[in-house]
C-alpha cells in the first residue's frame, strides 16, 4: 500500500467519521462542528486529486464563509442552555431502511459500471486553466452565477431583517 | 498515484451522500437538514472533481465544482436567513412544529 | 523607452491623501484642526506637482522618439487574448496633462483652504478632491484603454460627489444627478468603443488595449467595415459619443450648466481646468484611430463649432456670474472639438492648456466675488466691486483679456492656432473658420460684459451685503495671481525657437497627420489673425458702449434686439426643455396611454364579457338551483369524506415530503430501469 492510499484512507476515515457526527450527534453544535472536520476532509481530497485551486476555495467558502454562517444561525436560533436538546431526530429507522436502499443500490451501480478511465498525469497547478476557463468558456454561467449571488445577498437581508411597524 | 483508483473517490462520495441523505431525512432541526444538503452537495463536488481527475477532461468538472459551491453559498445564506426569520415568527426552529399553514 | 518608477506615486500620492482623509477625516479634523487636513491634502497634491515636473524633465533629456516613462504596477486581467496591465505612462502628451493636473489642481487646493473654511465638512471636500486628482491623472497617465476608463468613471463618480457636496438642498443633488447619468449615456458610447476596438482588432490577429500598440496595429482596419460602415468610423462614433458626455457637447452638453451647483473650487477645477477637457485629451490620444475616419473628423468639427455657437450665445443672456462662465467653458470645449476635427491636435490641447489656466482663474475669481458677496451670484446685483476687491477684480481682468484673445496674452496664442488650422487644414473650411470668429467676438463680447457689470459701475448691492464687502484672503488671491501669471505667460510656449516649442513637444505622439501647408502663406495667416483681433476688439467695444456707458441702456438694447430672441436665449433655447419633453415626458406620456388602455378597453372588454357571463349564469343558475345542486350537494359529501382522511398525507413536516420525495424518485428510475433490462 502506496503512501498515498494510506493517506486516503486516513482523510476518508476523518471524513467519514465527521459526516456520522453531523447525522447523528445530538447537538445541533456538535453536528456543526463536525460539519467543519467533513469539510476540511473533502478539502484535503480535492488536493489529494489535483484540484488545488478547489481546495483553497473549499476552504475559504465552506470553512470560512458558510460554517461560520452556519454556527451564526445555530447560535442565534438556541438559547445556550438547551443546546444538548437541540438536534432531535425522528423516525430513524425508516430513514436507515431507506438510505441503505439507495446506498447499496449506488454502490450496484458504481460496481457494474464500466468507468472510461485514463491514467492521470501528474498535478499540475490549476489556478490559470480554471481563470481561463471561467472567463472564456463559462463567462456567461460566471456572470449569471454572479447575478444569483448578488440576488441572494439581497433576498438575504430582506428576509432577515426586522419588520419595522408604521 | 500509487494503487489509488476512481473507485475509492467514488465510494467516499457515496457514504457522504448517504449520511447526508440520511441526516435531511431524520433531522427536525432546519438548521441540520440544510447541514444534511451540504454533505450531499460535497459528495457530489467529489465526485465531479474524480470523475475530472480520472478523465483527463480538463478543467470543466473543477469549475462545476465551482458553480456548486457558488450556489451552495447562496442556498446557505438565504437558507439560513428563512431559518431566523421562522425563528423570530416562532421561537423554534423545529420543522414539525412550524405548520400553521395547516391549520 | 524608460521605466519610471516614480511615475507611479503622482496618481497614488493624492489616492493616500484620500484614502487618509476619506477613513480618518472627522477624528483628524477634531483633534488636529482644519490646518492638518489642509497639509495633508494640499501637500500630497504638491508633492505629485514635483513628481510631474521631474517627469517632465527627465523627458526632455531623452530623444524625442523615445520620449516615454513607463511603469508597470501589476498584471490586472489576462485571460485569453486579452492581455491588460495597470500601468501608467507619461509621453509628452500626457507630461502636459499631469502638469496642468497637479499644477493648477494645486493651486485650487490651495483656494479651497480659504474658500471652504466655514465648511463643517472641510475634511469631506478635501477627500473628494483628492479622489478626483488620483482619477483625473489615472485617466492621463493610463497606459491602456481600461486604466484610462477607471480614470474616466472615477472623474465621474467625484464629480457626482462635489456637485452634490451641499446635499441638503435638494437642487444639488439633482445637478449632480443629472450630471452622473448624462455623463454615464456618453460613458456607455466609450465603452462599446473599446469593445467594438478590441474586437475587430482581435479577429485580425492582434487585439490589444494599448495605446502604442494600438497605433502600430491600427492600420489593420482600414478599408474593413462593419454592418456596412467602416470600423474605423463606428469606433471612433461611439469613442466620441463618449467625449461629448464628458466634455460637455451638443448633445450631451446639458449637465456642465446645472454643475455650477457644486462649491466654486470644483467649478474650476473639474468643470473648466480638468475633468471636461477629458474628451478632447482622448482623442488626440486616440489620433491615429481618428485619422482614419474622416467622416468622424468632420463630425467633431461640426458638433465642435455647432457647440461653441449654441453656448456662446446662450452665455450672452445669462444673469448667474458662474452659468456665464459655464457656458462659455462649453464654448470654448467646443473650440478644442473644432481643432481635434480639422487634425490640429497639438493646436486643441494648447488650448486645452491656456484655456485651463484662464478659466481657472476666471471661475475662481468669481468664487472670491461671490465670498466677498455673502454668496450673492446674482450679476445685476454687483457692480463697482473694483475699489473693493483689487486683487481680483486685476486678476479677473487679465484673465478675460486672455479668454477674449488680446495678444500677446495666452488665448490669442491658443485661439489664432485654431482658427488659422481651421481655415488651412485639407479637413477644415472658411465656413467653419468664420463660425470660430463669430464665436471669438461673442466669447469678447459676453465676457466684459460680464466684467462692467460686476467690477464697474454703481454698486447694486444691498446695504447689508455691500457692508461687509472685503478683499478674500491671501490663500485665496495667491491662486489668483499665479493663475493669472499663466494666463499671461503661456502662450509664449507657442512661439517658436523660445523655449521648448510646443507643437514640436507632441508631434511624437500626435505627429503631424495633416500636411499643414505651415505658415508659408504669412501674409494670408496675419491678415486673418488681425481680422480675429479686430473682431473680438468690436466685441468689447460694444459691451463697453452697452454695459459701461449705458448708451443704449441694456434694458432698452435688450428690448429693441428683440424680446423674443433675449427670452430664448435667456432660457438656453429650452434644451432642458425639450429633454424634459422627448424623453422624461415621453415615457411618462407612453405609461399614460397604457394606462389608458388598460383601463377604457381592456376593463372593457373584461366587463363586457362579465356581463355575458352574469346573464348566462342567471339563466343557469334557475337550472342549477333546482336540478345540479342536489347532485352536488351529494359530491361534495364525498369530496369531505375523502378530503377528511387525505388531509393527514399534508402534514406539514418537511421530513415526510422528503421521504414521499425519495421513494417517488426511487419507484421512478426503477421502473425505468425495468423498462430497458425488459426491451
Amino acid at each position: 500500500m502506496s503512501i498515498t492510499v494510506a493517506v486516503f484512507y486516513l482523510l476518508a476515515a476523518v471524513t467519514v467519521g465527521s459526516a456520522l457526527g453531523v447525522a447523528f450527534a445530538n447537538s445541533i453544535v456538535y453536528s456543526a462542528f463536525a460539519l467543519m472536520g467533513t469539510l476540511l476532509g473533502v478539502a484535503a481530497m480535492f488536493v489529494l486529486l489535483g484540484a488545488d485551486f478547489l481546495g483553497v476555495v473549499q476552504l475559504l467558502v465552506y470553512v470560512g464563509g458558510i460554517l461560520v454562517l452556519t454556527l451564526f444561525a445555530v447560535m442565534l436560533t438556541h438559547r445556550i442552555s438547551d443546546v444538548n436538546v437541540s438536534n432531535r431526530a425522528v423516525g430513524r429507522l425508516p430513514g436507515f431502511v431507506l438510505v441503505a436502499v439507495v446506498f447499496g443500490w449506488m454502490v450496484h451501480v458504481a460496481g457494474s459500471a464500466r468507468w472510461v478511465m485514463k491514467a492521470p498525469g501528474a498535478p499540475a497547478p490549476t489556478t490559470y486553466g480554471i481563470g481561463e476557463a471561467l472567463l472564456t468558456q463559462y463567462a456567461l454561467p460566471f456572470e449569471v452565477a454572479s447575478i444569483v449571488l448578488l440576488a441572494a445577498l439581497i433576498g438575504a437581508v430582506v428576509v432577515s431583517r426586522k419588520e419595522v411597524k408604521g | 498515484m500509487g494503487d489509488l483508483s476512481l473507485g475509492h473517490f467514488v465510494v467516499l462520495g457515496g457514504i457522504l451522500f448517504a449520511l447526508g441523505l440520511f441526516c435531511v431525512l431524520t433531522r427536525r432541526n432546519a438548521i441540520g437538514i440544510l447541514m444534511g444538503i451540504e454533505l450531499v452537495l460535497n459528495s457530489a463536488n467529489i465526485n465531479y472533481v474524480a470523475f475530472a481527475r480520472y478523465n483527463q477532461t480538463g478543467y470543466d468538472g473543477q469549475v462545476f465544482a465551482i458553480f456548486v459551491i457558488m450556489l451552495a453559498a447562496a442556498e446557505a445564506a438565504i437558507g439560513l436567513a428563512i431559518v431566523l426569520g421562522i425563528y423570530q415568527s416562532f421561537e423554534t426552529i423545529d420543522v414539525e412544529a412550524t405548520d400553521r399553514l395547516r391549520r | 523607452m524608460t521605466v519610471a518608477p516614480y511615475v507611479a506615486l503622482i496618481p497614488l500620492l493624492p489616492l493616500a491623501g484620500a484614502t487618509i482623509l476619506g477613513l480618518a477625516g472627522v477624528p483628524l479634523q477634531r483633534r488636529l484642526g482644519k490646518a492638518a487636513v489642509s497639509w495633508l491634502a494640499c501637500g500630497t497634491v504638491a508633492a505629485s506637482f514635483v513628481l510631474a515636473v521631474a517627469a517632465f524633465l527627465q523627458l526632455t533629456t531623452l530623444d524625442p522618439e523615445h520620449r516615454l516613462l513607463l511603469v508597470r504596477l501589476f498584471p490586472w486581467i489576462h485571460v485569453g487574448t486579452l492581455g491588460v496591465d495597470v500601468a501608467f505612462a507619461v509621453d509628452p502628451l500626457s507630461a502636459v496633462m499631469i502638469l496642468v493636473v497637479t499644477g493648477i489642481g494645486g493651486l485650487i487646493h490651495l483656494y479651497s483652504v480659504g474658500y471652504m473654511h466655514e465648511d463643517p465638512a472641510y475634511w469631506r471636500f478635501f477627500a473628494y478632491l483628492n479622489l478626483f486628482t488620483f482619477a483625473m491623472l489615472t485617466l492621463v497617465l493610463g497606459d491602456n484603454l481600461l486604466v484610462m476608463f477607471v480614470g474616466w468613471e472615477g472623474v465621474g463618480l467625484c464629480s457626482w460627489g462635489l456637485i452634490g457636496f451641499w446635499h441638503k438642498e435638494l437642487a444639488n443633488t439633482r445637478a449632480g444627478n443629472k450630471a452622473f447619468i448624462v455623463n454615464r449615456i456618453g460613458d456607455f458610447g466609450f465603452v462599446l468603443g473599446v469593445f467594438l476596438l478590441f474586437w475587430s482588432l482581435d479577429a485580425r490577429g492582434h487585439g490589444t488595449l494599448v495605446f502604442r500598440e494600438l497605433a502600430t496595429h491600427a492600420h489593420l482596419l482600414a478599408g474593413e467595415t462593419q454592418w456596412g460602415v467602416p470600423v474605423a468610423t463606428l469606433v471612433t462614433l461611439l469613442f466620441f459619443v463618449g467625449a461629448t458626455g464628458k466634455s460637455a457637447q451638443i448633445p450631451l452638453y446639458v449637465w456642465l450648466p446645472d454643475a455650477m451647483a457644486g462649491p466654486t473650487p470644483v467649478s474650476a477645477l473639474i468643470h473648466a481646468a480638468t475633468m471636461v477637457t477629458a474628451g478632447v485629451y482622448m482623442i488626440a490620444r486616440l489620433n491615429f484611430l481618428f485619422a482614419m475616419a474622416p467622416a468622424t473628423l468632420a463630425v467633431v468639427a461640426v458638433i465642435g463649432a455647432a457647440t461653441a455657437v449654441l453656448a456662446a450665445t446662450i452665455a450672452l443672456a445669462q444673469n448667474d456670474i458662474k452659468r456665464v462662465l459655464a457656458y462659455s467653458t462649453v464654448s470654448q470645449l467646443g473650440y478644442m472639438f473644432l481643432a481635434m476635427g480639422v487634425g490640429a491636435y497639438a493646436a486643441g490641447i494648447f488650448h486645452l492648456m491656456t484655456h485651463a489656466f484662464f478659466k481657472a482663474c476666471l471661475f475662481l475669481g468669481s468664487g472670491s466675488v461671490i465670498h466677498a458677496m455673502s454668496g450673492e451670484q446674482d450679476m445685476r446685483k454687483m457692480g463697482g466691486l473694483r475699489e473693493k476687491l483689487p486683487a481680483t477684480s486685476t486678476t479677473f481682468i487679465v484673465a478675460t483679456l486672455a479668454i477674449a484673445g488680446i495678444p500677446p496674452l495666452a488665448g490669442f496664442f491658443s485661439k489664432d492656432e485654431i482658427l488659422w488650422q481651421v481655415y488651412s487644414s485639407p479637413y477644415g473650411s472658411p465656413m467653419l473658420w468664420a463660425v470660430g470668429v463669430t464665436v471669438a467676438g461673442l466669447s469678447a463680447f459676453y465676457m466684459f460684459r460680464q466684467v462692467f457689470m460686476v467690477f464697474f459701475g454703481p454698486c447694486h448691492a444691498d446695504h447689508e451685503t455691500a457692508h461687509h464687502l472685503h478683499e478674500s484672503p491671501a490663500t485665496m488671491t495667491v491662486p489668483l495671481w499665479i493663475l493669472m501669471g499663466g494666463s499671461v505667460l503661456a502662450g509664449l510656449l507657442w512661439i517658436p525657437h523660445v523655449f521648448l516649442p510646443f507643437e514640436a513637444w507632441l508631434e511624437p505622439v500626435v505627429g503631424v497627420h495633416v500636411a499643414v501647408a505651415h505658415h508659408a502663406e504669412l501674409a494670408v495667416e496675419l491678415s486673418l489673425t488681425l481680422f480675429s483681433v479686430l473682431v473680438a476688439l468690436a466685441g468689447i467695444g460694444l459691451a463697453y458702449t452697452i454695459y459701461y456707458r449705458r448708451r443704449p441702456d441694456p434694458a432698452v438694447f435688450g428690448r429693441v434686439l428683440g424680446g423674443v430672441p433675449h427670452r430664448i436665449l435667456l432660457n438656453k433655447y429650452y434644451v432642458d426643455e425639450l429633454y424634459d419633453l422627448l424623453f422624461v415626458r415621453g415615457v411618462l406620456l407612453v405609461c399614460r396611454m397604457a394606462a389608458w388602455f388598460d383601463l377604457r378597453v381592456i376593463d372593457g372588454l373584461v366587463n363586457l364579457s362579465a356581463a355575458i357571463v352574469r346573464g348566462w349564469a342567471w339563466a343557469s343558475g334557475l337550472f342549477d338551483g333546482y336540478v345540479v345542486d342536489g347532485a352536488v350537494n351529494a359530491l361534495a359529501d364525498v369530496a369531505q369524506f375523502v378530503g377528511r382522511r387525505v388531509r393527514n398525507l399534508q402534514s406539514g413536516a418537511i421530513n415526510a415530503y422528503l421521504y414521499v420525495v425519495l421513494i417517488g424518485v426511487l419507484g421512478g428510475v426503477l421502473l425505468y430501469w425495468s423498462l430497458v433490462s425488459a426491451s
